[in-house]
């Protein structure tokens, strides 16, 4: 397994500047700071999840959202009224209230902070630090500047970025921003400006950040906040630029942008604005009345703040409670050691397959799975046959050494002739017009009626061609391309296969087919598709990496080094390499040609059981889709949960990551007849095998980035959809194959869309581990990047000690024991009529979507 | 049996009525009414069609209700069938109905649900009343309700800044638009003496006897005409709007800007050809309009870097060459290019999202870095002067702002003195002495009296420019445009005694009473948040949705949308305006032009935009 712990990067690091110096400006070291802050998000092809204020991670969690909310004006909780919906539907629970206030303020003050809580009015506006100071050219001189600087700076930018929307490309695109815009307005009759002084500034003056600010603000003490301003009023663009300055290659026709360019056009364009406006003016610091306060200075903790604090927890541990009693009260059941395992599967950590899973040890009793991260310990680029690029397919903060090739692809690559550039011209697009006006209304027709796969639609069994070969073994070193090692070899894939057998400790009683399954995610019309796709992938499908590992513990050579190492694989035991389409519920296996022939009639009855699996996986996903008929037969709603991937309409193909709130390490005896609603990552794990916690540090290291971070973005998205998500989905309009942005002159928009968060309850993730506290609490004090994500509570942290059976909660450096307030959760004891009796919810308002989420339950 | 073509207006109407009254979370009764509405229409009109068009296809009219008999003119609701009606109502119908049940899926849990399925079925019956319409009274109803249509989809996402923005930008070219059909109408009413209806027009000979006696009357139709179709069209120089208008959800920007809104200016050109089939400078003229457009549009549209402008743009260049074809006569042609642009249009907005898959697909298979030559050769010089100058948009936004609104601002800031005790005292004197004018003529010199519409007009005038550049207290910018209008129409009275005490009620039977109800609503705000000034957008809609429905029809009850009797009071006020009084004319028509906008104005500061109390997520301004 590939340690990530390197993964926490140094952007981390700050945070809480509260008192910075004020006198000198340095450029480089104000725009180092402000790129922690702006977003991170890459350009949309690559959607990694991470925690949406990673700047303010090393503070504590709700120190550092309420500062982000003086700062930047986000929401950081849901709304005090909404709390209180909640609770008055007893979503939160009153026992779990009283509970957290009397452990928080004391069983004296109960009464009074309750009182609080429930009834006592706050004023809950929040009110931003940032833009107050630029704020003054509209109160001072009744200039717009945003209204009259964003529009051109948003086209200029997204014409030098674009990846190929417009078939007119930017002229000058490999200089950097700032030169190309220089060089451009040389060599034009024309200008990018109005006024002569920009103009003069850009070609020949003092263009730098200091000189430029110095005409527009005044003050050196000024400069900072003034930029922060300026640079958040489009934090999208400016987070863009950033990203792409610290990363080019993540685009793939690429440029040389930086922010330090951005700004000074920008700067440019605002002088340009106020000459034209105002003719002659002064400095902003001159002609402003009052000092605003600093952006960073310390955020005082207010009453309400205590309040929301509280009802977070109460909100957070209503449902873990839950789940903790859920836990408790659920049979340990251990494997039937007499009865023969018919098959092994290996499934993603990630939360859809959660369903999946408990479906396939319905329909398989005496099958096996586990859960492990999807990219199965094997890190490699992938180049498909004719690709001109590498997709990266391990956990995004892994830079892999190694590239695996395909080849001997089948089938050609499909085109759709509707989608040709010719329409955006004149006299082609004249003709094209009555060819493809009718075609188009036909196809319409069609994709409305009849909705199918096409060339045009993300479809993730199309990420690798299943007949295609790969260069998985490496055989001599030299065999490199660009500085990476073409291949794997033995040694190196014996560490890989070890590496990831260990850690979901099946090292023995091998079935004799063991299934390796990875997880993508199709849709059509859909921009975000990568977030949908495998985490532990870089946002793609993890095909390949279910092949490579598939191969790789089939290899003989391996066999032999594991051997050694003790892992004795039976020679008649063979894995298997799978993608299971998280979208339309569908399966498809690689190289079955290798199974010989008693594993291969195996597999045949195998495949019965996932279909039937996927059936009953499609009929508890449909409970949540309107459109689908949940009651109607398996067939039929299967049918219906295909077509939903494949339909352009469908704004909601699958819910992603929606409602995850677990992250489960251990056995799964632990959680195997406890209905857990999809809600839990789950890794494989067996104390019994690492009594010192080597192999918990390992897998607990990328859990924080990967589920932690997923799970913020989740919540940061779901309690500001507008500020840290994306708002709805339905007018995004694409921008420069970046990102979206609503309608024509729009900001981008990082962060999840409305339609992928409806569903979510916005509650930290409860990571819990089965060993003993002390081990658990050595093994995350050894690495300081993956402590700070739980000693910040930026995830919460329960051990099980595996003898008692009781739970110890994290807090604030130590182990505690907690104790369940609900002695017995509900049972389960029809699964369809469970899914079926299911309500849907009225509204996607917090109150109403949070009472579609089904309670933790016992399955009989 | 084809004389019942009339229930393609009716029904979707009747549809609309019952789809207000369902409610919100009933998803499935509302979309199905869409659905239904739009497919049975759909059926019913190719079904139709097809028998009309083996009959013979000849031209079918209605003459359908009187809405009103004066002596000169009568108002009538008339409808007309031929092919241009047959390929618009039957494309209009399909692309609909597709929209429709695309629709239900995507907008499904959409806080807008319900909102945005009213407004298509309006739109719908909008389209069908101007598709069908058989005279320009009707065809002014259907235009009239498209704009409201346009301007509640443009800013379907109330809350946020930027589609309140653009809403406000749309909704004031399309107000051009508006009146300019209105100046249309009126001449026409002068220059013929009665309503013509399209029948009569498409007739020939009586226009063609018309254009050689009264060139410069029909010229000045044309024109007003041809204004009114660059603005729905977004031809040059009004272009800009049509990209900025796509901030509603994708399938409300297909339908309305990629398909049937957007194509409404080549229907009236088709529609009112009689008039200027026999003014050859004319034709040149929309030649002229149709290839520059058509060249300007599609430079833009190849450097688009955000692909829905592109679309749009790529869609208004076509329009450019539709109306070449127009003008030249290939009007089948026309009609088919029509066809294929707007469903292709339409397809290419609604799956616009996938492109980025398709295209970053193809790229990472295909692409080839370009080639870059920067020297300074002048044909280099030239491209990139192109090249900045496409990407400014020929800088059409900034123009129209500088040239078409700044002016009026400015004259509506120098005439913030009106306002205050001392002016409102003045004001209520002046007009008291109008009325005592009014009823006792006679007693005034003819000098004097024959200027006074000038001077009530002029005032009327002042008083809703000075509303429309309010940035003060909401309510006094309320009652300014509300007096403006009444001096207006103390005007027009006063220049014309034959315009009756019924005709006067008539029109302000609608708006006096919404300009009440509208002012209890500001008053209700008031009562909240002692701040309503229309410097900043408070967006009240959020905290006070009923408030602001009821503000939003008093509104629409002031300008005089269709269904309120001022709709018909206005024009029946601009009819008893004479042809000559050149002023009073520019006068009242600019009047009620900015009337619109100020009032449009009020609603969207107070009640959209985004919410001035955080205690919620609140959208950024950029976004």
């Amino acid at each position: 397994m590939i340690s990530t712990a390197s993964t926490v990067d140094e952007t981390n690091v700050h945070a809480g500047k509260g008192e910075h110096a004020r006198h000198h400006f340095d450029v480089k070291h104000v725009l180092h700071e402000m790129k922690h802050y702006l977003p991170s998000q890459t350009p949309i092809k690559d959607f990694i999840h991470h925690n949406s204020l990673h700047a303010f991670q090393q503070m504590k969690f709700f120190d550092a959202i309420f500062k982000a909310s003086k700062i930047f004006g986000f929401q950081a909780t849901l709304p005090l009224h909404e709390f209180r919906q909640l609770y008055q539907v007893g979503r939160i629970k009153n026992v779990v209230l009283e509970r957290v206030i009397a452990e928080r303020k004391g069983t004296q003050l109960l009464a009074e902070w309750k009182e609080n809580l429930v009834i006592k009015e706050y004023d809950d506006i929040t009110k931003p630090r940032i833009g107050l100071l630029r704020n003054n050219w509209k109160s001072e001189h009744r200039i717009d500047l945003d209204a009259l600087v964003h529009p051109l700076l948003y086209r200029v930018i997204c014409s030098y970025l674009d990846q190929g929307i417009a078939t007119w490309q930017f002229p000058v695109t490999n200089l950097g921003f700032l030169e190309a815009i220089r060089s451009l307005e040389k060599n034009s009759y024309t200008s990018f400006f109005k006024t002569k002084r920009a103009k003069s500034l850009l070609l020949e003056g003092n263009c730098t950040i200091p000189g430029l600010l110095k005409i527009v603000v005044g003050n050196e003490d000024y400069y900072e906040q003034y930029l922060y301003d300026q640079q958040f009023s489009h934090k999208g663009w400016s987070g863009m630029v950033s990203v792409v300055e610290d990363f080019p290659a993540t685009l793939y026709d690429q440029r040389k942008v930086s922010l330090n360019d951005f700004i000074i056009f920008e700067l440019l364009l605002e002088i340009d604005a106020l000459d034209k406006a105002l003719g002659k003016w002064r400095p902003l610091a001159e002609a402003k009345k009052s000092r605003p306060v600093d952006l960073f200075a310390d955020v005082q903790t207010t009453e309400l703040h205590e309040v929301l604090t509280l009802w977070q927890h109460a909100f957070e541990w209503s449902y873990y409670d839950e789940v903790l009693a859920g836990l408790a009260s659920g049979k340990q059941t251990s494997q039937p050691v007499t009865a023969k395992t018919s098959f092994q599967a290996m499934f993603c950590i990630d939360e859809r397959e959660c369903s999946f899973r408990r479906y396939v040890e319905q329909c398989a009793p005496d099958a096996e799975t586990f859960g492990t991260p999807g990219f199965f310990g094997v890190e490699f680029y992938f180049q498909p046959e004719n690709g001109k690029f590498y997709d990266k397919l391990c956990p995004a903060p892994v830079t892999p050494k190694y590239l695996i090739k395909e080849s001997g692809v089948k089938g050609e690559k499909k085109h759709e002739l509707l989608y040709t550039s010719k329409t955006h011209t004149l006299l082609p697009g004249f003709l094209l017009s009555f060819l493809f006006g009718a075609l188009s209304a036909g196809r319409l027709f069609l994709n409305v009626f009849r909705p199918k796969m096409s060339p045009a639609i993300s479809n993730a069994f199309g990420h690798m061609d299943r007949q295609s070969t790969l260069t998985i073994e490496n055989k001599d070193i030299a065999d490199r391309e660009n500085d990476l090692q073409i291949g794997f070899t033995i040694a190196e894939m014996a560490a890989r296969v070890e590496g990831v057998l260990r850690s979901i400790s099946l090292i023995k009683d091998f079935a004799a087919v063991v299934y390796v399954i990875a997880h993508g995610s199709s849709s059509a019309n859909n921009p975000h598709h990568g977030a949908h796709d495998c985490g532990a992938c870089s946002g793609r499908p993890g095909s390949v990496n279910a092949r490579v590992f598939a191969h790789m513990a089939n290899h003989s050579g391996v066999r032999v080094l594991l051997k050694e190492k003790g892992i004795d694989i039976p020679a008649d035991t063979q894995f298997v390499g799978a993608l299971h389409d998280t979208a339309g519920d569908e399966i498809e296996f690689y190289d079955e040609h290798v199974l010989n022939a008693q594993n291969r009639r195996d597999h045949e009855l195998h495949l019965v059981v996932f279909e039937k699996a996927l059936d009953l996986n499609a009929k508890e996903r449909s409970r949540r889709f309107a459109s689908i008929d949940t009651k109607g037969n398996l067939k039929q709603v299967r049918k219906a949960i295909k077509d939903r991937s494949v339909s352009l309409f469908e704004p909601r193909p699958e819910l992603g990551h929606g409602t995850n709130a677990l992250c489960i390490v251990g056995g799964r005896q632990m959680t195997k007849n406890i209905f857990l609603d999809r809600r839990a990552f789950m890794n494989s794990y067996n104390y019994k095998t690492d009594p010192e916690g080597t192999i918990l540090s390992r897998i607990m290291a990328p859990l924080g980035p990967v589920c932690g971070g997923i799970n913020l973005e989740y919540y940061f998205s779901r309690v500001d959809n507008h500020k840290l998500g994306a708002g709805t989905k339905l007018p995004h309009n694409l921008m420069g194959l970046l990102g979206v942005a609503n309608g024509a002159d729009g900001d981008l928009l990082p962060g999840l869309p409305l339609q992928m968060i409806e569903v979510h309850d916005p509650v930290r993730l409860l990571l819990i581990v089965e060993h003993f506290p002390d081990v658990v609490l050595k093994t995350v004090q050894a690495v300081p990047a993956m402590y700070e994500w739980y000693i910040n509570e930026w995830v919460h942290l329960l051990a099980i000690d595996p003898q008692t059976r009781k739970f110890h909660y994290f807090k604030e450096g130590v182990f505690i024991e907690y104790e369940p307030l609900l002695k017995a959760v509900g049972t389960v004891n029809n699964m369809v009529e469970l899914v079926e009796s299911a309500k849907i919810m009225q509204t996607n308002q917090t109150v109403d979507a949070t009472l579609e989420n089904l309670p933790v339950q016992v399955l009989n | 049996m084809y004389q019942v073509f009339y229930l393609y207006i009716w029904f979707p109407l009747l549809a609309y009525f019952i789809s207000l009254f369902v409610p919100r979370t009933k998803e499935k009764i509302i979309s199905g009414l869409a659905i239904a509405t739009t497919g049975i229409h759909l059926v019913c009109l190719s079904i139709f069609t097809a028998f009309w068009a083996i009959d013979g296809g000849k031209s079918l009219n209605i003459d359908h209700i009187l809405l009103y008999e004066g002596d000169e003119y009568r108002i009538a609701i008339e409808f007309y069938f031929d092919k241009i009606t047959a390929v618009f109502a039957c494309i209009g119908s399909l692309l609909t109905f597709l929209v429709a049940v695309y629709s239900k899926y995507f907008i499904h849990r959409e806080g807008g649900f319900k909102r945005f399925f009213n407004t298509i079925i309006l739109f719908f019956f909008a389209y069908n009343t101007l598709i069908f319409s058989g005279n320009f009274e009707t065809l002014f109803v259907g235009w009239e309700i498209l704009g409201v249509c346009t301007f509640l989809l443009v800013s379907f996402y109330r809350e946020r800044y930027l589609p309140v923005k653009n809403s406000m930008k749309v909704i004031s070219v399309y107000r051009l638009g508006d009146i300019c059909l209105m100046l249309a109408m009126w001449m026409s009413h002068h220059l013929l003496h009665r309503n013509i209806s399209f029948q009569q027009l498409n007739d020939g000979a009586m226009i063609g006897g018309l254009a050689q006696t009264h060139f410069w009357e029909i010229l000045f139709i044309s024109c007003m005409i041809l204004v009114a179709a660059a603005v729905k069209s977004a031809q040059l120089p009004f272009s800009s709007w049509l990209p900025r208008a796509m901030e509603g959800p994708t399938t409300s920007s297909a339908i309305f800007y990629g398909s049937l809104s957007v194509h409404i200016g080549v229907f009236l050109l088709l529609r009112t050809y009689g008039y200027w089939e026999h003014v050859a400078a004319f034709k040149a003229l929309v030649i002229f309009t149709g290839l520059s457009t058509s060249i300007v549009a599609i430079s833009i549209a190849k450097l688009q870097s955000s692909l829905k402008p592109q679309i749009a743009y790529s869609s208004i260049a076509q329009i450019g060459l539709m109306f070449i074809e127009i003008a030249l006569g290939f009007h089948t042609l026309a009609l088919f290019h029509f066809a294929g642009n707007a469903c292709l249009r339409t397809y290419q907005l609604l799956v616009s999202p996938s492109v980025q898959h398709y295209l970053i697909h193809d790229m990472f298979f295909n692409f080839t870095p370009k080639p870059q030559v920067n020297n300074g050769r002048a044909f280099a010089k030239l491209k990139n002067s192109f090249y900045l100058l496409s990407l400014k948009e020929w800088n059409l936004d900034t123009m129209q702002h500088r040239f078409l609104w700044s002016p009026f601002k400015w004259i509506g800031r120098k005439v913030g003195f009106l306002s205050g005790k001392v002016a409102t005292a003045a004001l209520i004197a002046l007009f008291a002495s109008g009325i005592y004018c009014y009823y006792m003529e006679t007693t005034i010199p003819v000098d004097v009296f024959s200027t006074l519409p000038l001077v009530f007009s002029f005032i009327g005038l002042m008083l809703i420019l000075k509303s429309f550049s309010d940035r003060g207290d909401a309510m006094h910018a309320w009652l300014s445009v509300a007096g403006g209008q009444l001096f207006i129409v103390l005007a027009v009275a006063l220049h014309n005694e034959d315009y009756s005490h019924g005709e006067i009620l008539l029109l302000l039977s609608g708006s006096l009473v919404s300009a009440v109800v509208g002012f209890i609503c500001l008053y209700k705000v008031r009562v909240i948040d002692l701040d309503i000034s229309l410097s900043k957008h408070h967006g009240y809609v959020y905290e006070q949705p009923k408030l602001g429905l009821v503000f939003l029809i008093s509104c629409l009850g002031m300008i005089g949308i269709p269904f309120t009797p001022s709709f018909v009071g206005i024009d029946i006020m601009l009819t008893n305006i004479h042809k000559h009084d050149v002023m009073l004319i520019v006068f009242v028509s600019v009047g009620f032009l900015f009337m619109e906008l100020a009032i449009l104005r009020i609603y969207a500061r107070i009640f959209m935009g985004q919410h001035k109390k955080a205690f919620h997520a609140i959208a950024s301004r950029s976004a």
